[in-house]
């Protein structure tokens, strides 16, 4: 077995990355609670955002934590144009015509990412990159502290957002009865457009948090995206309390699993909770059967 | 009987053509676009005939593939003993995915979900053991022999991709005209329906799936055998599966062409961009993308769908 002095940091680590997992993996319930729709362009979504960091840091020389009050209406603005625009109208009220048309998405994005950029995999430096606090015998990098308490304020500003303004509530009417939402005299084309905007604004906070920590290439979503999937699924559709929850879970065990199978097969855990959980309780941990 | 004829013209016009034709390019572009018809083929029948939405095909692409590999490589076999081995394999692949997702209700998104993981978890499999040979791949003997599975000349190729290819068309037109494939078709459109009418429908979309599978498979042993080359990022990554998807899209799901006409659409698509913007590494890519969208928002039903007028349904004869 592993002792606690090497588990500890491991398990620390995993929460911090955990905690930006689960800032990722609420826009995508949101988005999925309210429209229906698996978004996957939501890891391309996420590069865009993370290329938004990068040259914002690069040309004008804003720090990453700075760069959040313009990228998190940045991402707003293209959530909501793209669903407005693209989306909403290529739907045909099908569910596959949705997966396929954001699929069509990620790859346009992804692509024109890595014409417009190259392959070439970038970071950010910044004075606080590789200074570390101490937690209890453990040493944990700044920036994924940092990550962490942002993350939290994120997710804690959203779920006051769903569940005390108006558009909160008509998110939640939504979400519940389409219909009958609309029938009350709800934007229902709004409100999809505004949780879309907001769920990859999220993705906008997201990566001001990663990048200090992290890189930007072109094809960077894709290590994401099933995670983010995970999260959701394990956490249950739609449910904020479960995306935190499991996005804290995913990341400890990504970490832990790692420390314990090496970092190729480390991964397969994920995958593999993420089959479990599709299987045999496709509602999730905290999610209710339908 | 007309699609039958146009089948066969259509064979006939390409197995003629290394007669006619002797540039190494033109043929490489039409054993391209065969290899993409028959990849595109495959998915059709699951998506288009069984509306079961795939994401990961490459996990029965590439267990074709390594299966072909490893047979040869670690255990010197004969490269078509490991053909027919790895259809099996890649059949018995897609039998175990299916009864797992179907026996669990797995529907729509959540079944795409799946399919995608299980691409991924294969590949991170592939990715770490020496047997499969980890990230550096395996490489393939190089021979001449037809033997072998391999041709001095493009033309031998030609001749298996095709082969393949008139087998993938052979189960659409069956599917289209056989009590097995109206079952098919029947569980696609309604699927409360037709279990209340007595269609089995979990054995049903088990058969779709595992046909559809070998066929991939026999894919990934063509695309071995013609590259002499796999690693788990070209086997397993989402590459193929998105390649498998966007052919029949594009041509029109659910038909017998449809993925020939999309495959030859994006081909040459994918052509025209190279002239005009060289080797410019993701423009393809861009389009591709592009065009998956604007079919789904504007021709859901793909270029065939679009055309075909409205036809009185025929009855379905007696198995």
């Amino acid at each position: 077995m592993l002792e606690f002095s090497i588990l500890f940091p491991s398990v620390l680590n995993g929460l911090t990355t955990g905690a930006v997992y689960a800032l990722i993996a609420l826009g995508l319930t949101l988005i999925y609670g309210v429209l229906h729709i698996i978004n996957f362009a939501h890891g391309a979504a996420l590069m865009i955002a993370l290329y938004g960091v990068y040259f914002l840091h690069l040309t004008l020389g804003l720090d990453p934590y700075v760069s959040l009050p313009v990228m998190v209406p940045a991402m707003f603005v293209l959530g909501y144009g793209l669903q407005r625009l693209v989306i909403g109208r290529a739907s045909h009220g099908k569910d596959e015509n949705i997966l396929l048309v954001t699929l069509g998405l990620a790859m346009v994005m992804e692509n024109l990412a890595l014409f417009l950029w190259r392959s070439d995999t970038r970071t950010v430096e910044t004075p606080y990159t590789f200074s570390t606090v101490n937690i209890a015998g453990a040493m944990i990098a700044v920036p994924k502290l940092a990550a962490f308490a942002g993350a939290l304020v994120a997710a804690a500003v959203l779920l006051v957002l769903v569940s005390r303004t108006d558009l909160g509530r008509a998110i939640r009417a939504i979400a519940k009865e389409r219909q009958g939402a609309k029938l009350v005299g709800i934007d229902v084309e709004h409100v999809f457009a505004m949780s879309f905007g907001i769920g990859l604004a999220c993705l906008g906070a997201a990566a001001c948090f990663l990048l200090p920590a992290y890189y930007v290439n072109p094809l960077v979503g894709n290590g994401f995206i099933l995670i983010a999937f995970t999260i959701v699924v394990l956490g249950g559709m739609g449910s904020f309390a479960g995306a935190l929850a499991g996005g804290l879970i995913i990341g400890v065990v990504e970490s832990v699993g790692g420390l314990w199978l090496g970092e190729s097969l480390g991964q397969i855990g994920i995958f593999l909770i993420f089959i479990v959980v599709l299987l045999f309780r496709p509602q999730g941990l905290f999610g209710a059967r339908t | 009987m007309k699609e039958l004829v146009a089948i066969c013209a259509f064979a006939a016009a390409v197995a003629l053509l290394p007669l006619v034709v002797n540039s190494g390019f033109v043929l490489n572009l039409v054993i391209m676009t065969l290899y993409a018809t028959l990849l595109g083929q495959a998915w059709n029948i699951l998506a288009g005939f069984g509306g079961q939405f795939s994401f990961g095909h490459a996990v029965f692409f590439g267990t074709g593939a390594y299966a072909a590999a490893v047979l040869q490589v670690r255990f010197g076999w004969n490269a078509w003993a490991a053909l027919a081995a790895a259809v099996v394999l890649g059949g018995a692949v897609g039998a175990f995915i299916g009864a797992l997702s179907f026996r669990y209700g797995l529907r729509g998104s959540y079944f795409a979900l799946v399919t995608l993981a299980f691409a991924e978890v294969f590949r991170v499999l592939a990715n770490t053991f020496d047997f499969t040979g980890a990230g550096v791949g395996l490489m393939i003997p190089l021979g001449t022999s037809a033997a072998d599975f391999q041709f001095a000349s493009s033309a031998g190729f030609l001749y298996v991709i095709l082969g393949f290819t008139l087998a993938a068309f052979g189960v659409t037109l069956w599917l289209k005209h056989s009590r097995y494939g109206a079952w098919l078709q029947a569980v696609r459109d309604n699927e409360e329906s037709a279990a209340a009418l007595g269609v089995d429908v979990f054995r049903v979309k088990l058969g779709a799936i595992m046909i559809s599978a070998a066929l991939m498979a026999a894919g990934g042993v063509f695309y071995v055998q013609y590259f002499h080359y796999i690693d788990p990022h070209i086997a397993y990554g989402p590459a193929v599966s998105v390649e498998a998807l966007l052919a029949p899209i594009v041509g029109g799901m659910g038909t017998s062409f449809g993925p020939l006409l999309g495959a030859v659409v994006l081909h040459a698509l994918g052509e025209f961009t190279r002239n005009l913007m060289g080797d410019a590494p993701g423009v393809s890519l861009v389009i591709y993308g592009a065009v998956l969208v604007a079919m789904v928002t504007f021709l859901p039903r793909g270029i065939i769908g679009a055309f075909a007028a409205r036809r009185p349904a025929r009855r379905v004869p007696r198995a």
